[in-house]
């Protein structure tokens, strides 16, 4: 019997953070693990909604607490596989459990639609928390058939795990070792990464472009020296900046970075010997191919080297001013009829 | 569609005194922000990943709010630039949540429509809009908008990652209605209800300050 968890997987999980999507869905029946998604759930508000309205952004998130509330059926977890969403649920929850005043004013509003969550009645964890808590590091490793021996990771947590820790969970906030631990498991070379929890810039890509993309340049140039191969994220909004928004960073500071970053349970994935396909790769911007190939994976191609093989498949255009007879060769894979 | 924009609380009547600007911002914050507690050792600005972009620290704009200096305070770009990482909360000796406190300058400055510059506003207008229409965000829809608004020059550059994106089933074109988005509505609207009363009552429940003059 699988341990089953409800879930909160997020707006991003369709889209953006597909990849993610993909291998979650790959990698936790292996483990186990069954994941209830939340019935009707509605956006977790972002980093936009608290700046609009802080009142109003607690009863949104409250529905969510309320759902689960309703929901929970031998289990009171609630598994956020995206940080920000997650540091949302669990806000709520903890001020509501806080003050008796804010839960008396959430409830109030999630009585308009006939609901109402009791404080502290559902635990609001991150997907990262599951697996090094619940399923631990010895299960984690056991399943490897592959281990990622050669490939230097920079274990990239991001701020919004460790960070503002309402539980008092963690016992580092700044510099936490859980995803190092977690990718040694997996057999993979763990690089020194200094810059673990520092912030990907989040929605200053969208509203201020050069803070943005200069946090972001601060996390792969530090991930550069020390030798890694790729970041490895916890998050769909860390994943977006560094990937996405790689190559603007590029163009701006006039550099010529090329570090992939990827979802920690695409690499328990291939660590598990599954195919690099069904894990989401091949979905990222910045290709991972590179990286992979350091452990003699291929990954799947992305669109713009499948262009590039395209256009090298492609018979070369007879040149101005050939004096031979254009005469059509055989194709290399065509078989030839004689 | 919950009221659009919350207009500012009205001016305080006779008998009571005005709010201190410092009473203003604590009263937007939803939880005990322990904000008056702050002791000016500058822990957050040196924790703090963005403050070179800022105009005032968050130190500082604690001093200003203080101060009750709120014109300085509501024209500063220091709320947009914070990237809430938490670094300055956590390592705060006060344990002042500072996030928050930056989360309540923006909804006050937005609420009364005196921002410094529109785009980081707009980007939070567009994305909650979406939350309002479907329940759920649009990536789709909510950058087209944004982009086409604020950052047409950025676009040309993010052409191949953009298609990038979408060829690898990165996009969702199809925005998803949760069902039961009237009642989400329904709480949304009671809570802006309720917010109002609250801000109403910082300028009721103060008393006179009494005594000698």
């Amino acid at each position: 019997m699988a341990t089953q968890y409800m879930y909160y997987p997020g707006c991003s999980m369709d889209g953006t953070g597909k990849a993610y999507h993909d291998s979650i869905e790959a990698v936790l029946p292996e483990l186990n693990i069954g994941l209830a998604e939340l019935d009707d759930w509605n956006c977790c508000g972002a980093t936009e909604y608290m700046g609009i309205s802080p009142l109003r952004s607690q009863a949104l998130v409250g529905r969510n607490l309320a759902l689960a509330e309703k929901q929970k059926n031998g289990t009171d977890t609630l598994v956020a596989p995206c940080s920000a969403c997650y540091v949302n649920l669990a806000r709520t929850d903890a001020y509501v459990r806080e003050s008796a005043e804010l839960a008396a004013t959430v409830n109030d509003a999630l009585g308009a639609d006939g609901m109402s969550y009791t404080p502290g009645s559902v635990k609001v964890r991150h997907l990262l928390e599951i697996m090094i808590d619940d399923i631990g590091l010895e299960e984690v490793g056991a399943h490897v058939t592959r281990p990622l021996k050669g490939l230097k990771l920079a274990p990239y947590m991001g701020c919004l795990v460790s960070r503002p820790d309402y539980d008092d969970r963690w016992q580092h906030r700044e510099h936490p070792h859980a995803l190092d631990e977690l990718l040694l498991a997996l057999g993979a070379d763990v690089v020194d990464y200094s810059r673990r929890t520092d912030c990907c810039g989040g929605h200053m890509t969208q509203i201020s472009p050069e803070t943005g993309l200069e946090l972001i340049r601060r996390l792969i140039v530090e991930a550069e020296r020390v030798g890694a191969h790729a970041l490895v994220t916890v998050c769909p909004m860390c994943q977006m900046n560094v990937d996405f928004y790689q190559r603007e960073m590029n163009h701006h500071f006039r550099e010529d970075h090329h570090m992939p970053i990827l979802f920690f349970t695409q690499l328990m994935g291939l660590a598990y010997g599954m195919p690099a396909k069904t894990l989401g790769f091949g979905r990222e911007i910045i290709s991972a191919r590179p990286a992979l190939a350091n452990i003699g994976i291929e990954s799947p191609l992305t669109e713009e080297e499948e262009a590039a093989k395209a256009a090298a498949a492609k018979p070369a255009r007879r040149k101005r001013g050939d004096p031979t007879l254009p005469s059509p060769a055989p194709r290399e894979d065509e078989e030839v009829l004689r | 569609m919950p009221k659009a924009a919350v207009p500012p609380p009205p001016a305080p009547s006779g008998g009571k005194r005005a709010a201190t600007f410092q009473e203003e911002v604590i009263a937007m914050i939803p939880a005990d922000s322990r904000l008056e507690t702050c002791i000016q050792c500058g822990t957050c600005g040196g924790s703090c990943p963005s403050y070179a972009d800022m105009d005032h620290t968050p130190r500082q704009i604690f001093a200003l709010i203080r101060a009750g200096a709120r014109d300085k305070v509501m024209d500063s770009n220091t709320p947009w630039m914070c990237v809430s990482c938490y670094l300055c909360a956590v390592r705060c000796p006060q344990q002042i949540h500072i996030p928050d406190v930056m989360y309540a300058l923006k909804a006050k400055a937005t609420q009364e429509d005196r921002v410094p510059s529109h785009v980081a506003p707009d980007f939070s207008r567009t994305f909650v809009d979406y939350i309002h229409k479907y329940g759920r965000s649009f990536e789709v829809g909510l950058v087209a908008k944004h982009y086409l608004r604020h950052h047409m020059t950025r676009l040309p550059g993010m052409t191949t990652s953009g298609i990038g994106m979408v060829t690898k089933g990165r996009m969702g074109f199809r925005p998803h209605t949760i069902k039961g988005l009237e009642g989400l509505n329904a709480i949304l609207d009671r809570a802006t209800e309720l917010e109002q009363a609250k801000q109403r009552s910082v300028y009721e429940e103060q008393p006179q300050a009494g005594g000698a003059h």
